[in-house]
Parts: C-alpha cells; structure tokens; sequence
C-alpha cells in the first residue's frame, strides 16, 4: 500500500539547515496497523505529513497504492488526499462551529457528493463511532474522547486506504485513549491499513507493529504480539 | 457557481461571529448610502434650479434695447432706439430656423405703484402686451377661459388674462372674475381668463401678478406705436438659439443703424446658454458625487478586505483542516471570494434600501412642508443603482481577491501547526 525508499527531508532556518529525515525506506502492506514511535524531534511527525501528502520530501520515492506521489500541484494533491487518506490529529482539528454531523460530512462535501447522501453516510460513521445521539451537537459541547470519535468518523466517511493518525491519543486520559484504541483496533480489523505516531509504549503495543525512528533514521522495525485495548479499559 | 451547500457553508463562516461580521458590513453600507444620498441631493439640487427656469422653452432668447456704445452712420453714440414690429416680422422672414419671435411691452411691475383698479380695489401688477404664441414659449395653466388669441389682436381687443394673485387683489372670494373689467393705468381691459404657472417652483410670486393683455391693444391703449419692449425668441428643435444669435443681431444692427461691433446695444439673455451651464455645473456635482461616494465606499471595501484578512488568518488552522480533508485551493479561495462579495452585496443591498428610505422621508417632508428654494424631488434612476451594485460586485471581489489568496499561499502542513 504504501511504498517509501530514501526518504530526505531538511528544513531551512536563516543559514541553520536541520536535516530530519535521512534516508527513510520503509513500507506498509494493505491491513496493517503500524506505530511509529522515536523520541520527540526525531522526526515521526514530519514522516508522517509527507505520507499524508500535508508536506514534501525533499529527495526520495513514494508511491500510495501503486500512484507515484512526485511533484503534485496542489489541486491533486488536495483530491488524492480527499480519496486516499484519512486524517486523525492529537488536537481533534474538528470546525467548531459546525455540528458533529457536518464536520464528518466534511471530506464527503469536497467529494461533490450530495447533502442528502452526505448526511447518511456521516449519520452512519457517527453510528459506528457510537455518537450518534451526538449528530447535532457542536464539538465544544463535548469530551474530548467524543471529539476524537467524531474525529475518527471524519477520516473514515470519504472511505479512504489508509488511515493516518499523529498521536491520537496524546490529548486523552488513559481510559480514554484506550477506547479510542479499541475503535481504531476494530476499524484496523475490517481491513483499513492504519499509521499511528505514538510516544507511549502502551499505546504501541495495541498495534501490530512499530517503527522505531532515531536521528532521522529507523533504527527498528518489528512486528509485535497485539494487545487488545479492550482487555485494559 | 452556487449551490445550496455552498450557500450554507458561506453563511455559516459568516454568522460564526455575527457581531463581527455586522460591523464589517456596516462600513459598506455606510458608503453605499452616502454614495446614493449623494447623487439623489444632486439631483434634488438640479431639480431645484433648473425648476427656476421654469418651463420656458430653453432653446430661447430674451432681447432688449440698450444705447448705442459706437457712433455709426452720422448717428451719434449713447443714442436710445426702439425696436418695431418691422424686426419681428424680419426675423421670422429672414431666419426660418427660428419657431417663435414674440414681441412684448411692459407695464409696471409687482414692487411698483399701484396701477391696476377695480372699483374700490387697487394693486400694483405686471402688465405684458404679448402675442398668443407666448404661452408655447412658457407654459402656463389657464385656470379659466382663455388665453389671448389672434383676434384679440386683429381686433386690438381690450381682453386680459389675469394671474392667480391678480384675481386675490381685484376681486372677492366667490366672484367669478370672467367677463368682468378692470382698469389698468386708467384703460378697462374685460378678463377672458385666468392663469397660474404650471410650475410650483421659481418664480411663480411673479408670474401669479402678471396680467396679459394683447400686444395690439397695449400699443393702442398706451401710445406705443409700434415699438417694441422686448422680444422672447426660440429656435426650432435642433437649431441652437446660441448658435442663431450672431444672425438675429445682425439684421437688427442693419435696421436701426447700429455699428455692426457694437455689442452693448442689444441687451440679452442666452436661456439655452445658462441653462447649459447650470446643466454643465450639474453634471460636475453628479461627478463629484460619484467621486466622494466612491472614496467613502472604498473605506468600506477597504474594512472588509482588512477583516477578510483577519478571519483568514484566525482561520488558518480550519482552513489547514478543509486542505487535509481534500479543499482544492480554488475551492478555499473561491469561497472567501464569496464571503466577501455576499458581504459587500447585501450590506451594498441594505444600504441602497436604506437611502432610498431616506429619500422618501425627504421628499415626504417636501411634499408636506412646501417647496424650498433650489430643491426640489431628490431622486436617484435605476441606472444609478445598478451602477451601485456593478461597483458592489467588482469591489466584492476586489476585498476578497488578497485575503483568497493568503489563505492558500501556506503549505497545509505548515497551517495545520498554527493554533
Ligand atoms: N516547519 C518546520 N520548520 C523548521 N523545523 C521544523 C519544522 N517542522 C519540524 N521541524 C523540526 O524538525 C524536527 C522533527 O520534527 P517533528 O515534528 O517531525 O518531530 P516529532 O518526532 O513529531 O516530535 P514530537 O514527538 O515532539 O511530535 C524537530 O527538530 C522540529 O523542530
Ligand atoms: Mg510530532
């Protein structure tokens, strides 16, 4: 699904160049469900928009479900984005005037799809996240574990390939995140291949393998026995 | 380009902060009114003042006698001369462009003596000997009876037309003044009929105190011969009076032995000319209209543009959302382009409403207080509008053009860190 080979990325400051990624080759067969972990600065983030077609690279291949991504103008970018990936942040990024219905209805709206379609399908992917008594309240009427869900319908309306999620959970409690874990979990299960950044080990451990980035470099990358989030709630 | 969810997207953005976006809407409203008040008081102005020509032909010239300024053929200079019938008839044979010549004499005048009784009352008028074709020159309402025809003329018939302020000063409130005499400078004049100046504005005090009386009978009745006071000349449609000018003093210099450079002689009033002047003047004040309004509206786009520009930066991060969730730049851009210009229209749309209100209560107040001197229906045409709102539109898009375009120069990911 997702194929990477010498990924560089460097960032530009005054005369200051920071090198972040140093040659990244790594990829992601359909289903799987990966963390990436490193210490802070390390570079997962920055990983993870160029995967998310948010960024760049600087040198390197990346090819998403067999599509070269290389040099896109804009306008691609913004329609493979819309077609191809879902996006989960640690902040929520939910519109906050806009009712939990309409910002899963979102991705579907950029689609061109029309609004009675559209607010079927977000009702139902509320539904699935458990929020559907919650269609029409406005997000800051709710908890942040509610945000996140609401989050979590967002990426999944525009049924994308690939779910991208940058610390899911580091805005939550441990409860919390562990029934976001569940949810991701179950999705994961239903065959959507799943990118999680993530610096707690636990969390990590829900997933079925980690990536360990260092310096701009992976320095490990193993597969690991999945602990079922359920199991801790 | 709109659709119903478009629609609702824009007007929700807009109404996330209503207070905001009502003071934003405020500064075009403001200018759109004041741009419109501005024009409709020009016009109200130009109403007013071309109503004080009432409504004399304005292709038209008035011509009197002065003295001579050049002594010319053995005649000496400073002489006095009469004009006769004779110039009449020779400027009618000899320049067919001209519609009307009318010759006129005059008696007396509202601030003179009294010179007009009709038994035991007495009153100062303005008597005019003229011709029928008067009235075509300057329009009047006869109120009763008649005006004065040819066969008054032929006839030398002592008839008179009496003005509205005539029958107040001879006569009692039920009496009928037709057929009935007055005296005017001691000669019995029968009243065929009264008048008043269709105009309401002017010089209506003036008009209402005159009394028309046959040219013929004047002469006859006051010992003028055939002499001429002055004479009211119009061109025909499309034959400038201005322009026919030079023509009429010639043949009159040639008649009375005027020094053809002397200029002073024949005194004159140019209507078309002043009127073109005062219509020039107006057309200046329209431009300036336009001008000052269309400064006082571009502060207006000006604060929408500058608000744009905050929400697109306070929105930077949702706008960073939208570009995740797969907005197109075009699609970011054109909708701030359409916020803007929804903003710009229906503040542009209250305030012309709102003028038009205004302009309603003054011409209300107008109507019901009387008429004020040099103003009069203050209005605006629909071209005038539509030009409003052609600005609205072009100034829309102008506002928004530098807020669209902020809102997608960053990189999402780069839009997507800012809180
Ligand atoms: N736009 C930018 N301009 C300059 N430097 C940047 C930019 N974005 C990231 N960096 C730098 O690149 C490095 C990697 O950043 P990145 O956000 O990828 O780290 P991260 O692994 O996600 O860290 P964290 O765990 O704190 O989120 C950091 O040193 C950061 O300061
Ligand atoms: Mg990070």
């Amino acid at each position: 699904m997702i194929e990477i080979k010498d990924l560089h990325k460097s960032y530009h400051m005054g005369s200051n160049t920071l090198h972040v990624l140093k040659g990244i080759n790594f990829n992601v067969k359909e289903g799987e469900l990966v963390s990436i972990m490193g210490s802070s600065g390390s570079g997962k983030s920055t990983l993870l928009n160029i995967l998310g077609m948010l960024d760049e690279a600087d040198t390197g291949d990346y090819t998403l479900d067999g599509f070269a991504i290389k040099n896109l103008n804009e306008k691609i970018a913004a329609n493979y984005r819309n077609k191809f990936l879902g996006f989960i942040f640690q902040s929520f990024n939910l519109i906050n005037y806009k009712s939990a219905l309409d910002n899963v209805a979102m991705p579907l709206y950029y689609q061109g799809m029309k609004r009675k379609e559209r607010v079927e399908k977000a009702a139902h992917y509320l539904e699935k996240v458990g929020l559907a008594d919650w269609s029409h309240h406005l997000p800051n009427e709710m908890s942040g574990g509610q945000k996140q869900r609401v989050a979590i319908a967002r990426a999944l309306a525009s049924e994308p390939k690939v779910l991208l999620a940058d610390e899911p959970t580091g805005a939550l409690d441990t409860k919390t995140s562990y029934e976001v874990m569940d949810l991701i979990q179950g999705i994961n299960e239903e065959g959507k291949t799943i990118l999680i950044v993530t610096h707690e080990p636990d969390i990590a451990q829900m997933t079925k393998r980690i990536v360990n980035l260092k310096d701009g470099l992976i320095i490990n990358d193993t597969k690991v026995e999945q602990v079922r989030a359920i199991s801790n709630v | 380009m709109f659709s119903k969810d478009r629609w609702d997207e824009i007007l929700e953005a807009l109404s996330a902060n209503k207070f905001r976006t009502l003071l934003t809407a405020f500064g075009v409203f403001w200018g759109i009114t004041i741009l419109v008040l501005l024009l409709a008081l020009t016009n109200g102005l130009r109403n007013g003042v071309t109503a004080d020509f009432g409504n004399f032909a304005t292709n038209s010239m008035f011509m009197w006698t002065q003295q001579t300024s050049i002594s010319y053929k053995g005649l000496p200079k400073g002489r006095f001369f009469n004009y006769k019938l004779g110039d009449v008839e020779a400027l009618k044979a000899e320049i067919p462009e001209l519609k009307y010549v009318s010759p006129r004499l005059q008696l007396g005048g509202y601030s003179g003596d009294n010179n007009v009784t009709r038994g035991m009352k007495t009153g100062a008028f303005q008597v005019n000997g003229d011709y029928p074709e008067f009235i075509k020159q300057q329009p009047m309402d006869i109120t009763s009876g008649r005006f004065i025809s040819y066969s008054d003329i032929h006839a030398k018939r002592k008839t008179c037309v009496i003005g509205v302020d005539v029958v107040k000063g001879l006569y009692d409130k039920e009496e009928d003044p037709l057929g009935t005499y007055i005296k005017i400078s001691g000669v019995n004049f029968m009243v065929v009929g009264t008048f008043k100046a269709s105009n309401s504005q002017g010089d209506q005090e003036e008009d209402a105190n005159t009394i028309f009386v046959p040219f013929t009978s004047f002469g006859q009745a006051f010992n003028s011969g055939d002499n001429v006071g002055w004479m009211a000349i119009t061109g025909h449609d499309g034959k400038s009076i201005t322009d026919l000018k030079p023509k009429i003093f010639e043949i009159i210099k040639a008649r009375h032995k005027i020094h053809p450079d002397d200029n002073r002689a024949i005194g004159n009033f140019d209507l078309s000319e002043a009127f073109g002047r005062v219509n020039g003047l107006f057309s200046i004040l329209g431009f300036v209209g336009y001008f000052v309004g269309a400064l006082v509206l571009m502060s207006g786009i000006i604060g929408i543009s500058n608000i744009m520009l905050i929400v697109v930066k306070e929105r930077t991060k949702e706008i960073g959302v939208r570009r995740a969730l797969g907005a197109t730049p075009w699609t970011i851009k054109s909708q701030i382009l359409q916020e803007s210009l929804i903003l710009t229209i229906s503040s542009g749309m209250v305030g012309i409403s709102f003028a038009a209100g205004v302009i309603w209560l003054m011409n209300y107040i107008l109507d019901h207080s009387g008429p004020v001197d040099n103003f009069a229906n203050p209005s605006v045409g629909m071209s005038v509008v539509f030009t409003a709102l052609f600005i609205l539109v072009v100034s829309g898009l102008l506002a928004g053009l530098i807020p669209a375009n902020s809102a997608t120069k960053m990189k999402p990911v780069d839009a997507l860190r800012i809180d």
